[in-house]
């Protein structure tokens, strides 16, 4: 490897410098979205950051004001786009505790399956694009391929490849479909030799190792500090994992580990990734040999639709009930509940408060990547300007939920 | 979260000021003094006992037409001990609260969020600036008493009428 020379500036000779002012973004396609990094550079380092977001805020928390809790799922796909099955999860999650129901055995499976394809599918992204940001383009086809099989999964499932809306407040929307085990075992089986394919790809490239090893540090106690959650946070050497420290639905039951790194740069955070989707292929594969049979939906008809229609159609009750289910909505007790989950970019919690109606009365969402993305402040090396796009391509920040 | 927070050192150490609304959903909730809430933070951050040593949350809520009528609410987890509490500190109009920016940098951001969805002014807070909003946006968007669909302008014909505010200056000031 040839030895990089720093250039130093020359002792004692005053040089006429002046700090320079960048605009990176709204509009980069290395800023994942439409965010805007103010710069300051001092030559090629850079000085200080200010990020500029909002250029995507659609006010989802003033809107849900307004929608009923089953019209709120599909703004909460429009979180975190790229795996809108865990938001749905968090916010499910949310209401129920507030209503004290329990989705059945075979929901809480159907769900998890679900988040943890999400968890994949967004890994997958960050996985290939960190690269390409970095000018290796190859890694992210290969990503797009294998996110195309779970597209299709989410397809088959819900009939959506993108925004499925698949949870409902006390189970999930549809049973699977048949088949559906048949094309997720295959993927199980193909998808493990694939992650090793992406490690190939990029363990031995110098140019990638040499432009994330070391780059873009943040301790332990930066990490805590600044609020990093998910992977972010266990690249650092910090081991919290919701779905172990806090289970919800059957994460107890589940056997996985947490993946950790101690480095806290930005390979560590790439590498976290890639093992946490390896990671995610077991529990998929846990969740299908333990799926139980039974419904999929909780059996109220004040908060779900009725599995069997036909009682629809002969009983007035149930007639009744539908009607003002799909009218109004169903009143949630008052109180409020700040419910987390592990999402794949961190800890996603919705703190709900609720005044007794169809609609809540504060909905908060504490979005990942809205406080991940406040890791730019907490990489303790000054680095040159290319290495800002490395540490904003390892934080992974998803802009449309930055910006709620 | 098998043992349960010993909620009596806090109440030990600040005694009338909170009132204890008991652990439900997992998460113990209090509130406090909004005067408290930097001393608070502390205590709880570094009580070797309780370690809190995670912000997860800073929000604003407005109880509009309630008095007092603006809240502010954080969300503590402790790492080590598997602990959630809320924090809940009522606000009059116009609301102000001690920044805890010292405390927990990631307050950082959660605070301009508050600021600019609800106007809660952060003493201490280093770069209170709207985050969300541009620069030059009048009034706090998630107000009870904000439409929803904004009011009505030049850039946004079907707004809610009422009291027009004044015409945003969209020559960009102060915007390098």
């Amino acid at each position: 490897m040839t030895e990089v020379t720093e250039l130093t500036r020359p002792e004692g000779e005053a040089l006429d410098t002046k700090e320079v002012l960048l605009n990176l973004g709204p509009q980069h396609p290395s800023t994942h979205g439409v965010l805007r990094l103010v710069l300051e550079l001092e030559g090629e380092y850079v000085a200080r950051v200010d990020p500029h977001i909002g250029y995507l805020h659609r006010g989802t928390e003033k809107l849900a004001e307004s929608f009923t809790y089953t019209q709120i799922f599909p703004l909460t796909d429009r979180l975190d786009y790229l795996c809108p099955p865990s938001n749905n999860l968090a916010f499910a999650l949310a209401v129920e505790k507030l209503l004290g129901i329990e989705a059945p055995i075979r929901a809480q499976y159907i769900r998890v399956l679900m988040a943890e394809l999400a968890r994949i599918s967004g890994h997958l992204l960050i996985t290939g694009a960190l690269p390409l940001d970095l000018g290796a383009m190859t890694a992210l086809l290969y990503a797009m391929r294998e996110r195309e099989m779970i597209m299709d999964l989410f397809e088959m499932i819900s009939g959506a490849r993108m925004h499925t809306s698949f949870c409902r407040v006390g189970g999930v929307r549809e049973d699977l479909p048949d088949g559906f085990f048949v094309k997720i075992r295959e993927f199980c089986d193909i998808f493990p030799n694939r992650i090793r394919d992406y490690e190939r790809l990029v363990e031995n490239n110098r140019v990638f190792l040499k432009r994330t090893q070391g780059i873009g540090v943040i301790s332990a106690k930066d990490a805590i500090d600044l609020g990093l959650s998910g992977p972010n946070l266990r690249a650092s050497g910090v081991d919290w994992d919701i779905r172990r420290d806090e289970p919800y639905e059957i994460y107890d039951r589940l056997d996985f580990n947490v993946i950790t790194r101690e480095e806290g740069d930005c390979y560590a955070r790439w590498q976290c990734r890639v093992e946490e989707m390896r990671e995610s292929v077991r529990i998929i594969e846990q969740c299908l040999d333990q799926m139980p049979e039974g419904p999929f939906q909780i059996d109220m008809p004040t908060i779900a639709f009725p599995v069997d229609k036909d009682k629809v159609h002969c009983s007035m009750e149930a007639l009744i009930q539908h009607f003002d289910l799909s009218a109004y909505g169903f009143k949630v007790p008052k109180g409020e509940v700040y419910s987390a989950i592990e999402a794949p970019k961190g800890e996603l919690g919705f703190y709900i408060i609720s005044d007794g109606s169809e609609k809540p009365f504060r909905m908060k969402v504490r979005a990942p990547s809205f406080v991940n993305l406040q890791g730019l402040f907490g990489t303790s090396n000054a680095h040159y300007l290319a290495d800002m796009i490395a540490v904003l391509g390892s934080l992974d920040p998803v802009m449309a939920e930055v910006d709620k | 979260m098998s043992v349960r927070m010993p909620f009596n050192l806090i109440t030990e150490r600040f005694g009338e000021a909170i009132e204890d609304l008991g652990l439900a959903h997992g998460v113990h909730a209090f509130t406090a003094a909004p005067e408290l809430i930097l001393a608070l933070c502390r205590f709880l951050k570094e009580h070797p006992a309780l370690q809190f040593n995670f912000l997860s949350d800073i929000c604003g809520v407005d109880h509009y037409p309630d008095v007092p009528r603006f809240e502010a609410v954080y969300h503590l987890y402790s790492l080590p001990n598997k602990w959630r509490v809320r924090i809940k500190c009522r606000l009059g109009d116009p609301p102000q609260i001690p920044s805890v920016i010292g405390v927990w940098r990631t307050a950082n951001w959660h605070e301009r969020e508050a600021w600019d969805m609800y106007g809660i002014r952060f003493e201490g807070h280093p770069d209170l600036r709207r985050i969300y909003m541009w620069e030059g946006f009048e009034g706090f968007p998630q107000r009870k008493d904000f439409p929803l669909r904004g009011y009505k302008d030049k850039l946004n014909p079907f707004g809610a009428e009422g009291p027009p505010p004044s015409q945003p200056d969209l020559a960009t000031k102060n915007i390098p």
